[in-house]
């Protein structure tokens, strides 16, 4: 049973009107109603402030660990190498409660499968293609020529005035400095190859620095490398600006007020601010309802500018990506906002709220930047028939038939590129 | 006055050595910062030689060398072109470059080779 479901049945067991409880919990009878319908996720201190009204245990609020087993199961059956053998999901309470040994092992194996895939990708990633790698390279490469020159010129020239004397100085200041920068960062990332999970590139660090409460006090003592504290001083100042246009108990009382029920376009109308900020707002404070929420934010070539992973919407390394995103749909269509319920290969189903704007900082003159947002909310509704299949990266994306696959996967190799049709 | 050598380069401090060292040597060098234009920046000044950076941004060196090889104007097409690359690189710069340079490099070696391709 749902924890939603759960809520409601205790309610009615005391026979309490949903007004009632909600006010007393402090929230909207129509966010209650959502709630109770399982149509928001309910969070642990919600469940808290629910049970303490509700005169009850928060433990049998929460989903019990029969449901968390079901959908770990369900999960084990949906994946590619279990394709052939057509599972009875619907007897698959019965198969826990007749066989919990079996159960539990089944459980743990799919589990230990999902963790070594991730790490076969990792180090496939980082043995063949990767980006971060090569470009790190290059400018270790790039680096040190410019140093050797610069200080063979120093070294043995004659007669160097001492203007390019000066500049040549300054050249070997700065080479010096940017190649301990990416050596600082390639010797970080090379450690990771050895800790799975490891936050191997700056980007991967300021997601998991966004991640913690640090990002919130500014702390940056949780980075390693140079690089990921220059991305997040920079990401830092954006928030900032981001939390001084929407403080955060503006924006946690127009959710409580009302507001979840609201979708984010019509919490923007209400607020009377733009929907991109909005959007950052929820991403960033992840108010009531929306305590699992995630954001990705890209450029308009498509490079993630700011990834915060949904709950159980799993990231691909950075630089993967799948084109199905709506992300990308938000790209050709600016100033509309795009929702879609998009489902994982994993079965699990998110509301994707997808926007995108466009401004020219530098004038009439200047170019033309268009950025996009997709704010994602897992839902425990059923999906509906016109979800898209969505993946995270084609090369780790087990969908065998994918009209936008642009490479195989090294997950399923019978999932190949389509030939184009003319 | 005749240009004798035109730089593709997108790193600033090593296109400041490299154009130091050739300048020095009685050369006239200019540069040219991006893979983007480059093509048109050879066709632009014709060069005596072009030092070209395998990897550039926007387009990279082996794209711009295979465009002017492929050039309709025989003589712009025949241009010499030093073509510097890191090591594992010398591949990808394939059979079109006259000469190949690995970075990082000694200054007397590119000194020899662009007198060699001078001469």
């Amino acid at each position: 049973m749902l924890t939603g479901t759960r809520i409601r049945e205790r309610r009615l067991v005391l026979s309490r009107r949903q007004a009632d409880v909600a006010r007393e919990v402090g929230i909207s009878a129509a966010y209650l109603n959502l709630i109770e319908h399982n149509r928001r996720p309910v969070g642990p201190e919600m469940i808290a402030r629910l049970a303490k009204v509700l005169d009850v245990p928060a433990d049998e609020l929460a989903e019990g660990r029969e449901e968390v087993r079901i959908a770990a199961l369900r999960e084990a059956a949906v994946h590619p190498a279990g394709a052939a053998a057509a599972p009875e999901l619907e007897q698959v309470a019965e198969f826990i409660a007749r066989f919990p040994g079996w159960a539990e092992l089944l459980v743990a194996q799919s589990r230990q499968v999902r963790a070594l895939e991730r790490q076969l990708v990792d180090l496939s990633d980082r043995m063949t293609q990767d980006p971060y790698l090569l470009t790190t390279l290059h400018e270790v490469l790039s680096a040190v020529t410019s140093l050797r020159s610069t200080a063979a010129i120093l070294a043995e020239e004659q007669d160097i005035s001492d203007d390019w004397r000066q500049r040549f100085h300054t050249n070997l200041y700065q080479d010096s400095r940017r190649l301990s920068q990416t050596a600082q960062g390639l010797v970080a990332y090379l450690d990771s190859f050895e800790t799975e999970g490891n936050a191997a590139t700056p980007q991967e660090e300021v997601e998991a620095w966004l991640a913690s409460d640090a990002s919130r006090t500014g702390a940056l003592d949780m980075l390693v490398s140079d690089a990921a504290r220059d991305l997040a001083m920079t990401l830092g100042r954006t928030l900032e600006a981001d939390r001084a246009a929407l403080p955060d108990a503006r924006l946690t009382k127009a959710v409580a007020t009302g507001g979840a029920a609201l979708d984010p376009v019509q919490l923007a109308v209400t607020l009377g601010l733009p929907l991109d900020l909005v959007m950052r707002r929820l991403g960033d404070l992840r108010p009531e309802g929306y305590e699992r929420a995630g954001l990705l934010i890209c450029d308009a070539s498509g490079v993630p500018t700011l990834r915060r992973a949904a709950s159980g919407f799993p990231l691909p390394r950075p630089g993967d990506n799948c084109a199905l995103w709506p992300l990308y749909q938000a790209l050709a269509m600016p100033q509309v906002a795009l929702s879609r319920v998009i489902v994982t290969p994993e079965g699990r189903s998110f509301r994707a709220l997808s926007y995108a704007t466009r401004s020219q900082p530098e004038g009439l003159e200047g170019p033309v930047l268009t950025t996009a947002l997709m704010l994602l909310l897992p839902t425990e509704d059923e999906a509906p028939s016109d979800a898209l299949l969505v993946g995270p990266a084609c090369r780790i994306c087990p969908r065998p038939d994918c009209p936008a696959r642009r490479e195989p996967s090294i997950l399923v190799p019978q999932a190949s590129v389509r030939t184009p049709r003319s | 006055m005749e240009l004798d050598i035109l730089m593709i380069e997108d790193e600033p401090n090593i296109a400041e050595a490299v154009r130091f060292i050739l300048t020095r040597e009685g050369w006239r060098v200019d540069l040219h910062p991006d893979g983007a234009g480059g093509l048109e920046a050879i066709a632009q000044q014709r060069p005596r030689l072009v030092i070209l950076d395998l990897m550039l941004p926007n387009r990279s060196g082996a794209e711009i060398l295979d465009d002017l090889r492929a050039a309709g104007d025989r003589e712009l097409a025949a241009t010499p072109v030093l073509m510097l690359t890191a090591r594992g690189q010398a591949v990808m710069a394939g059979g079109q470059a006259d000469a190949v340079l690995s970075k990082p490099f000694d200054n007397e070696d590119l000194r020899a080779i662009v007198r060699r391709m001078l001469a």
